[in-house]
């Protein structure tokens, strides 16, 4: 028995021993992606091109990592010290916070790419059960008695913070400007929400695989996604009159890149994405290009026309001034969202 | 035998012939430090460094104490519960003899081998109302999933077997000659669970109520998965942890972590406690 | 003095346990409460992991496990424990010796110590690290400088998963060993073995059932943990993602059947350190009951 026991403690630390030396060693240029939950698909068939394209018109092999997760804890994540060479978040905000908490990307980022760093936008809109059976069309719908919603947190999501501004652009073209009224709407909206995922991931899968809720609101390309993966006989979408323009950025870290040496490619993996090539897949993935005349009609997706109000709106002022006035701590979400009494 | 008589005067340890106490200790304390003492006192630091008034008014806000109470008030239900069907298991499998005797008490000890995330998904799927468990409750108006009360059945599952491996030993060490003695003297069987079986068994499920409860104050992976995690509703402490984390929020997430590192540090004195008092009671 | 009742059940062992144990009836209901709820909290979770897994048949099984960022969280997890589980196993040993060879003072908080990481959050066990080592910690600027990486790469996980399992081995044999006392060691020291003699031939044999358990424990919580290295990960896909996590990635990205596949080889892995664990308390239980009791 002893000897057998020996031989098993000695078989243990040479695997140890074995494991430790077998290390991550990369021949090639690697580069890593840090993005939010939606963009999975999108960047997979990305990357698998740009790494064809890279290789042919440098003849170098480069490797792209991905990291998804919701787009606050994907910041923080950058801003602690996570090596990403370029970031691509769902909204400007969290790439501010790491320009201002770490000063790892130059705070002029937004005009390194074309349309202010966003190669494409998307919007929200509505997810509901086959046949629509609480006649939920615009987002008055959403805070009657009765409605589940289902919705990320936007403390933690960036997708639940387009969500959020959707809804309070919509309330104050409907209540004329009353700050007071749009409080109560969206207040009203959140109370409708029995779940608060922490991503826009979690909550699709809250609504479509769990069953909970009797709307989604969500991503335009995660509504369309969720109709392939868990059947059009589910489900219909449902455009609401208005909306927002989402326009998720991105953003070289240029702290890591001079580390690391990786400026060249990590930026070439950015401008490509503004390419005839890189807008078609954009489309195909049910984003909205940002260059739309690049891509043949046939691949641009069909999207109702509907308003989308933009950040930039006075309403709004821009992320700087909508981030802390709404989501600081203390803003207008904490304040509607404290529980009665 | 070996230990000279100690001298008068203060001596850090007893002498002895058996070497190498230099050497463990100091490897012991060296690790120790490095891995716990040096990560955890980084926390206290960082919360110190708040100063007073900030940390009291982190800890003191609603969302915090509300997520503090839900952790602590699902953890301390789920420990109850377990106490009551954690004892009866244990009962059942120090007292009956039934096939398949050892593949029960195996499974006992699931929820210390299964990862608690694999737990949070597959308890979610068996109690999202379009699951086999949630489909059953929902025309009874019970819903489990996304409310505290999925994460009391998830601190269940964790909590389990602290009640049965605690209580389990103390049961089998129970001499039935005292339970024939008081039958014979006319002690109905109520009676001899009441007054003689169960004063022997507290202490035992006190520890092993004490365990269920500290593991599940901390618990995350099973919890997330099942629980809504609307603020002030079904947000547990830990998971505000992570949220104030993602909002760069390092002081509330620090003033919070350091919050629930005291309250461990006083559960664990009380279990200490509980353990060598009922060594002393029934050693 | 002669009571007809003592008589009477002294000598027959069937008829005794009327009074001293529950009635049939009794025992059937309390059996039944006892399975129906291992059978709904325990079992049930277990199964429809498997069932979830299969539910797009085999090929779809196979076909998510073979899938390459599965595979690199895979063998990440085996090397996470690989390196976690020896070094808190020298630690057991040698916390242990300390602990049970030796009356010094302090004894009792080091103890508790010990234990600390067993009551504290998970998610807290990642912070510390985080606060210790990122951009923003303490020791962050200095790591930075000279270029070495712990948060988001190997080394942090392994941090994570050490101090999440840092009593396993250290709990299971302080007992055993205090039970067992000194006096083997002493006879060998006193016909002229060296401490490390005594403790490789003496010391070891006498606990290497209880280690072994200590090891399975340790090893089980090492691959499966989620929370601390949850923070600490970075969650980059192929590189820094260990099987709980990929589980997580895998079911937000309405995968459930990759999800449940992963889940299944965790819950596998799971059975297998359940069975280990009960042939070595068949085979030798009273070595192990010593430790269990505690």
């Amino acid at each position: 028995m002893q000897p057998h026991f020996k031989k098993l403690l000695g078989a243990l630390v040479a695997t140890s021993v074995q494991f430790g030396t077998l290390g991550f060693a990369f021949a090639d240029t690697t580069i890593l992606n840090v993005s939010y939950d939606p963009t999975r698909e999108l960047y997979k068939a990305y990357d698998e091109a740009f790494v064809a394209h890279w290789k042919a018109e440098t003849g170098e092999t480069v490797t792209v990592q991905q990291s998804h997760g919701g787009s606050g804890a994907q910041a923080r994540a950058v801003i602690d010290g996570l090596d990403a060479d370029v970031v691509t978040l769902a909204l400007e905000g969290d790439i501010n916070a790491i320009v201002s908490k770490s000063k790892k990307i130059n705070p002029d980022w937004r005009k390194k790419f074309e349309n202010n760093s966003a190669p494409y936008t998307s919007t929200i809109i509505f997810l509901v059960r086959k046949g629509n059976p609480k006649g939920i069309h615009d987002w008055s719908d959403l805070v009657k008695d009765g409605v589940q919603v289902i919705t990320p947190n936007p403390k933690t999501s960036g997708g639940a913070r387009w969500n959020y501004l959707a809804a309070w652009a919509y309330a104050n073209a409907n209540d004329g400007g009353d700050e007071a009224k749009n409080k109560e709407f969206v207040g009203k909206l959140y109370a409708n929400a029995p779940v608060l995922d922490t991503g826009a991931r979690g909550s699709t899968v809250t609504f479509a695989q769990k069953g909970i809720g009797d709307v989604l609101i969500g991503w335009e390309n995660d509504a369309y996604l969720a109709l392939d993966e868990f059947g059009a006989d589910n489900f219909d979408i449902v455009y609401p009159p208005t909306s927002i323009l989402a326009e998720p950025p991105v953003a070289v870290v240029d702290a890591n890149v001079d580390a690391k040496g990786t400026r060249k490619v990590a930026e070439a993996y950015l401008g490509w994405l503004y390419s005839k090539e890189a807008q078609t897949i954009i489309a195909k993935n049910h984003y909205r290009p940002a260059k739309p005349e690049l891509v043949a009609p046939a691949d641009m997706p069909k999207t109702p026309d509907i308003k989308l109000i933009s950040i930039d709106d006075p309403l709004f002022g821009g992320w700087k001034k909508a981030q802390p006035y709404h989501f600081g701590d203390g803003g207008i979400f904490d304040q509607i969202y404290k529980p009665a009494q | 035998m070996t230990t000279a008589p100690a001298p008068a005067g203060w001596r850090f340890r007893q002498p002895s012939v058996i070497p190498g106490f230099g050497l463990t200790l100091g490897f012991s304390l060296a690790y120790l430090t490095l891995i716990i003492l040096i990560p955890l006192s980084g926390l206290v630091w960082r919360s110190a460094a708040l100063g007073w008034p900030e940390f009291w008014s982190i800890v003191t806000d609603r969302r915090t104490v509300n997520a503090l109470e839900i952790s602590f008030g699902t953890a301390f239900v789920a420990a109850a519960v377990n106490v009551v069907f954690g004892t009866l298991v244990a009962w059942v499998l120090v007292r009956y003899r039934f096939p398949g005797r050892r593949v029960v008490d195996a499974m006992v000890d699931l929820p210390f081998a299964l990862p608690t995330a694999v737990a949070g998904i597959a308890l979610t799927t068996l109690y999202a109302p379009n699951g086999w468990i949630g489909k059953l409750l929902m025309p009874l108006g019970i819903k489990v999933a996304y409310t505290p009360l999925g994460i009391v059945i998830a601190l269940i599952f964790i909590g389990l077997p602290f009640v049965v491996r605690t209580v389990q030993p103390i049961m089998e060490e129970i001499d039935r000659e005292v339970e024939e003695a008081a039958a014979t003297l006319g002690a109905s069987r109520f009676q001899i669970i009441t007054r003689i079986l169960f004063p022997g068994l507290a202490p035992a499920i006190t520890t092993g109520f004490a365990l269920a409860f500290a593991r599940g104050v901390g618990e995350y992976g099973s919890v997330i998965f099942i629980a809504g995690n609307l603020p002030y509703k079904s947000e547990i402490a830990p998971l505000l942890i992570v949220i104030r984390l993602e909002e760069y929020n390092y002081p509330a997430a620090t003033a919070i972590a350091a919050i629930m590192l005291l309250l461990s540090f006083v559960m664990l004195l009380i279990i200490n406690l509980a353990q060598s008092w009922s060594r002393k009671r029934y050693g | 003095m002669a009571d007809p009742e003592i008589k009477s059940w002294a000598p027959d062992h069937e008829s005794r346990s009327a009074a001293v144990t529950e009635s049939r009836p009794a025992q059937a209901v309390l059996m039944a409460i006892a399975f129906g709820f291992l059978g709904i909290f325990l079992l049930l979770p277990l199964i429809i992991v498997f069932h979830e897994a299969l539910a797009k048949g085999l090929d779809a099984y196979t076909q998510a496990l073979s899938d390459s960022d599965t595979r690199s969280a895979i063998r990440l997890t085996l090397l996470v424990a690989a390196i976690s589980v020896p070094l808190n196993v020298v630690f057991g040993i040698s916390a242990a010796w300390a602990i049970a060879k030796f009356e010094f003072k302090g004894k009792a908080f080091l103890t508790t110590l010990i234990d600390l990481p067993f009551s504290v959050s998970p998610v807290i066990s990642g912070l510390v690290y985080v606060l210790l080592f990122g951009a923003q910690g303490l020791l962050g600027g200095w790591l930075k400088a000279n270029g070495i990486q712990i948060l988001f790469a190997v080394p942090g996980i392994v941090l994570a998963t050490v101090f999440v399992t840092f009593p396993f081995v250290a709990r299971e044999l302080i007992p055993l060993m205090q039970e067992q006392g000194n006096g083997d060691e002493e006879a060998a020291l006193s016909l002229g073995a060296n401490g490390w003699q005594t403790f490789w031939y003496v010391t070891l044999p006498n606990v290497k059932w209880g280690l072994l358990y200590g090891v399975l424990l340790c090893n089980a919580r090492a691959m499966g943990e989620f929370g601390a290295v949850s923070v600490v990960s970075g969650h980059i896909r192929g590189l820094t993602n260990t099987m709980p996590l990929h589980v997580e990635i895998l079911y937000n990205e309405y995968n459930a059947v990759g999800a449940f596949a992963v889940a299944s080889l965790l819950a596998g892995l799971a059975l297998v350190t359940l069975v280990l664990k009960t042939l070595l308390e068949m085979r030798y239980g009273a070595e192990i009951a010593a430790s269990r009791g505690h």
